[in-house]
């Protein structure tokens, strides 16, 4: 009846993983509690949670991503201060069992659940606003999107309560993965959250696709296009063309674990090299999925905070795509060391370095975007420049990774994981921040604290080079990654430098909390009337902030690169104009209906409850025809409405 | 725990008052002068960075001539990164303004040709050491090589010499000078056999024969470990080399056989057996044949090896 649920699964006698969900369950029910007593479930329903408004889902994409950050984040403090004191003899305070559960969901809630959440919803709030139009090409399908990431995000959390977590690392490489040596759930959760996932990232990167080749702003030709929306479109090109494969990868690994099949087994002519390569023919291209829209962040913040038009337009889109299509040539550098010949690792190395001549012009043209400009210091423009420092240097130690004689000597050391981390955070995350704090006033009508901001990006900046300068160091000096207790006690001193690293990383989070508190109490000072406080360039500033549920009373007229700019000097920005009704798309809870079957058919193929899995399934298909059968899916919004809503930014502009 | 060798947190973590205004904070500057002190101090020559064979020499001198190569660039964009953003700061009168400069042909030629020019250059690099450096490349040498044959285990390193017909587990000892050719699979999950000081590591996987070629220039001990998780035991896949001189080698494996027990198909299944931290052992005889039976895997399976390539493993259970 319940498949392989028993009592057993829930951690009675473990007490980190007890004692953490016993605390998350308390602040759930507090967060729940408090939205029942102020009354907030109806507004929460209306406003947010149906919502198929591509403003609102990207808002709450960014917020499952700041929330996973903090559970990413637990996971990576604790595995730094196991190593810090897991020295000689100690075995520190987490047993091989609980680490490895560790690192694997560090690793995959990091890049499923964080940087993708993050990059995916900045790309949705952001996109239709650049390119001038009402929304994306399918709201409701968003919508499913959305929740579908979030259902992944909740499975692979229940994992924490309901049994465990997969023990094999984020890249989950067979054998280790097969049922012969990982009989429990924990790949499963692994598994089925992200197949879950995947499916609506999928999902969200067609639709974002659809909506840059076909709904732009009348004028909006593909060379007028904002860079992020350029970044953008190979990014979400790149999650239509790799996604498939990962989705495909995890099947044959289910098939495998459940049907007893032989993809990748040991036995019976399974090959793991394989899943292997799969894997990184996804992986690498995720890489690039994650990475090229916190580019297009940083041209949008070094042009809009150097009070200058970004330099090398063209060279920008050129080299964006040279970069989309080039990350699918270079999958085997993630394992040189598997014995292929030498012809085959050195076309893959050169292969990865041609990907650095792009990456470089880039840093070139913010650069040369700086110079001659005039650079205000606000935290947006912190962190790109931040960004440029580090990323050039994650840059150049992925360049030595790329030669493969250099790779066959620090491959799978802790170098590697400085070496992506120098590139992760150093390139998305500071990214994601630039972004978090350029476009916030836009999303919610008034600015970020500039100083707790300021605070944030140097612990941030400082920690990220005491965490992982250290492991650059260790690497050398011959330290593995994923080490649950350090055999060599000379490692000691770094180990506790990058702890410190660590620390300070936190308390970058903290000024983060503490600058979105402040933010929301002083919001009524902070408020952003015109709609554009940073004095920018492109569509999205034109409209009021936060934007009204159509973007645009009247649909703007494009007719060069930075369409704003042009309509500021010419002051057609503030000129009143006729309006007309406008339909938009009614909310709907398919979304939501639909997240909570696949939770259940996840959750059921996790545990093996197959009739229950079976129903799930079902329910799917009759939410997704029942919303196909129905009619009225527009509301309209009405002239008088428009103009009483539009009148009063063109109050605040004039 | 061993006590922190270093500055006391009292100095790294406490900034005097009333420092909050100040854009760095004293007790900031301090701790990270201390936490710089502290990485150089306890970077010693060691691992990758302390070559003990050709190859692993080879290797590190080309992670070195490539970084510096890429300094040459990557130093002067950091500089005029930090100097062109402080310069051009809004509040800095002195500084020149063109805010609609934002194309020019010869300077994007320029920003196309430098790191086109860096990656040309690597390019090569790369292309050759590839090929001096390939694992499976016999070294140069008048001396005929040692055969070892590694095998990964849950969780340690047995170690065939098919010449000398004896077996070691966690124990590696080679005669200095000497080439190394090694044969290497997996009895478990993939894990990867890595030496830092001799050079290239090599991933070790069930089903398939991976090979390296070492050589270690003198006599020392070099540690080992597997470089690619591969369970909870993982930590302490460790093993030492000891490169001992030639005279030395035969004597030990002299030694070797005349003690200890024959390792034969019912010791390596024992073997097989997941268990850590194993001490070094040493087993007086051992089939030639037994890593290709392995890797064949029909050293457990006297089925498989009567059925050949018609043998299908027993239906596993389906679900748990």
């Amino acid at each position: 009846m319940l498949g392989r649920l028993t009592w057993d699964a829930i951690p009675f006698n473990e007490p980190i993983p007890l004692v953490t969900s016993a605390v998350l369950g308390i602040i759930i029910l507090a967060v729940f509690g408090l939205i029942t007593l102020k009354g907030w479930w109806r507004y929460l329903w209306d406003e947010w949670l149906t919502s198929v408004d591509h403003k609102r889902i990207g808002a709450m994409y960014v917020l499952l991503g700041l929330i996973m950050l903090l559970r990413g984040f637990s996971d990576a403090i604790m595995m730094r201060s196991q190593q810090a004191i897991a020295i000689g003899a100690s075995q520190g305070y987490l047993p091989p069992d609980h680490y490895d559960q560790i690192f694997s969901a560090h690793g995959t809630i990091m890049i499923f659940f964080v940087a993708m959440p993050l990059v995916v919803g900045m790309m949705n709030f952001v996109v239709p606003l650049q390119l001038g139009v009402r929304d994306v090409a399918f709201p409701v399908l968003n919508s499913v999107s959305f929740w579908l990431t979030a259902s992944g995000a909740l499975l692979i959390n229940a994992s924490l309560v309901i049994g465990n977590f997969a023990r094999t690392g984020w890249m989950n490489y067979p054998p280790l993965s097969e049922l012969a040596f990982s009989p429990d759930v924990g790949v499963d959760y692994y598994l089925w959250s992200l197949q879950i996932s995947g499916v609506g990232t999928l999902l969200a990167g067609i639709n974002m696709v659809t909506t840059i080749l076909k709904l732009r702003a009348p004028g909006m030709t593909y060379f007028r296009m904002p860079v992020f929306c350029w970044t953008a479109l190979a990014s979400n090109m790149l999650i239509i063309a790799a996604f498939p494969v990962l989705t495909a990868t995890f099947l044959m690994l289910l098939l495998d674990r459940n049907l007893g099949m032989h993809f990748f087994t040991n036995d019976a002519g399974g090959s793991a090299m394989m899943y292997v390569n799969l894997f990184w023919i996804w992986g690498h291209p995720e890489v690039y999925i994650l990475v090229l829209p916190a580019f297009g962040v940083f041209s949008e913040v070094v042009a809009t905070f150097s009070g200058k038009a970004l330099f090398g337009y063209r060279s920008m889109v050129l080299a964006t795509l040279a970069i989309c299509v080039l990350s699918f040539t270079v999958w085997l550098h993630h394992f040189f060391t598997m014995g292929a010949g030498a012809d085959v690792n050195a076309f893959f190395g050169i292969m990865s370095m041609i990907i650095a001549v792009p990456t470089g012009v880039k840093i070139f043209n913010w650069l040369f975007t700086m110079f001659h400009g005039r650079v205000v210091f606000e935290p947006p423009m912190l962190w790109s420049i931040g960004f440029m420092v580090t990323f050039v240097i994650g840059g150049m130690t992925g360049v030595l990774l790329a030669v493969p004689p250099v790779d066959f000597v620090v491959h799978n050391t802790v170098f590697l994981v400085a070496h992506f981390h120098n590139v992760i955070i150093g390139g998305v995350l500071f990214g994601m921040m630039a972004g978090y704090n350029y476009w916030f006033p836009k999303v919610f009508g008034f600015t970020l604290d500039a100083r707790w901001g300021k605070a944030s990006f140097w612990c941030w900046f400082l920690g990220f080079y005491l965490a992982f300068v250290p492991l650059y160091l260790l690497g050398l000096m011959g330290m593995p990654r994923r080490l649950q207790h350090i055999p060599d006690p000379t490692w000691e001193p770094l180990l506790w430098v990058a702890e410190l690293g660590s620390v300070v990383i936190f308390i970058g989070i903290l000024c983060q909390a503490a600058q979105l508190y402040v933010s929301i109490r002083t919001r009524v000072s902070r408020r952003d009337r015109t709609g554009d406080p940073w004095n920018a360039r492109t569509l999205e500033w034109s409209t009021a902030s936060p934007p009204p549920p159509y973007n645009f009373a009247v649909m703007p007229n494009v007719e060069t690169i930075d369409a704003f700019w042009e309509m500021k000097e010419t002051g057609q920005h503030a000129a009143r104009q006729t309006y007309e009704p406008i339909e938009v798309p009614r909310n709907t809870p398919m979304g939501l209906i639909t997240a909570f079957f696949a939770v259940i058919i996840g959750f059921c193929g996790i545990w093996h409850i197959w009739w229950l899995a079976v129903l799930g399934l079902l329910a799917v298909v009759v939410t997704a025809a029942i919303f196909g059968w129905s009619e009225h899916r527009e509301s309209e919004i009405s002239a008088a409405e428009i103009s009483r809503i539009e009148d009063a930014r063109l109050r605040a502009v004039g | 725990m061993q006590k922190m060798p270093y500055a006391s947190s009292r100095i790294l973590c406490r900034g005097p008052r009333g420092a909050r205004l100040r854009p760095w904070p004293e007790g900031a500057l301090r701790c990270l002068a201390a936490c710089a002190a502290v990485s150089v101090a306890s970077c010693r020559q060691a691992g990758v960075m302390d070559p003990q064979g050709p190859i692993a020499a080879a290797e590190w001198l080309l992670m070195i001539n490539a970084t510096e190569i890429m300094l040459v660039v990557v130093v002067p964009v950091i500089l005029m990164t930090l100097w062109v953003a402080w310069w051009y700061r809004a509040s800095n009168p002195r500084a020149g303004r063109s805010l609609e400069w934002s194309y020019q042909g010869g300077v994007e030629f320029v920003t196309w040709s430098i790191p086109a020019l860096v990656v040309i250059l690597l390019g090569g690099v790369a292309w050759i050491g590839s090929h001096q450096l390939d694992p499976r490349a016999p070294l140069p040498s008048d001396k005929k090589p040692v055969r070892v044959d590694v095998v990964s285990l849950d969780w340690k390193w047995l170690f065939i010499y098919p010449d000398q017909r004896i077996a070691a587990v966690n124990q590696l000892i080679i005669p200095a000078a000497t080439p190394v050719t090694f044969r290497l699979t997996s009895g478990t999950v993939m894990n990867a056999f890595f030496v830092p000081q001799l050079g290239s590591q090599i991933y070790t996987m069930t089903g398939m024969t991976t090979r390296l070629n070492l050589l270690a220039d003198k006599p020392g001990d070099y540690t080992g470990f597997s470089s690619n998780f591969s369970g909870d035991g993982f930590s302490d896949m460790r093993f030492v080399v000891s490169a001992v001189p030639a005279g030395d080698f035969d004597d030990w494996v002299a030694k070797v056989r005349g003690s200890g027990s024959p390792l034969d198909d019912p010791g390596y299944g024992e073997l097989t057996r997941p268990s850590s931290a194993v001490p070094p052992t040493t087993y007086r005889s051992v089939d030639p044949a037994l890593f290709e039976r392995i890797v064949d895997q029909t050293a457990q399976n006297p089925e498989k090896a009567r059925a050949g390539n018609a043998w299908c493993p027993p239906t596993t259970r389906v679900g748990g």
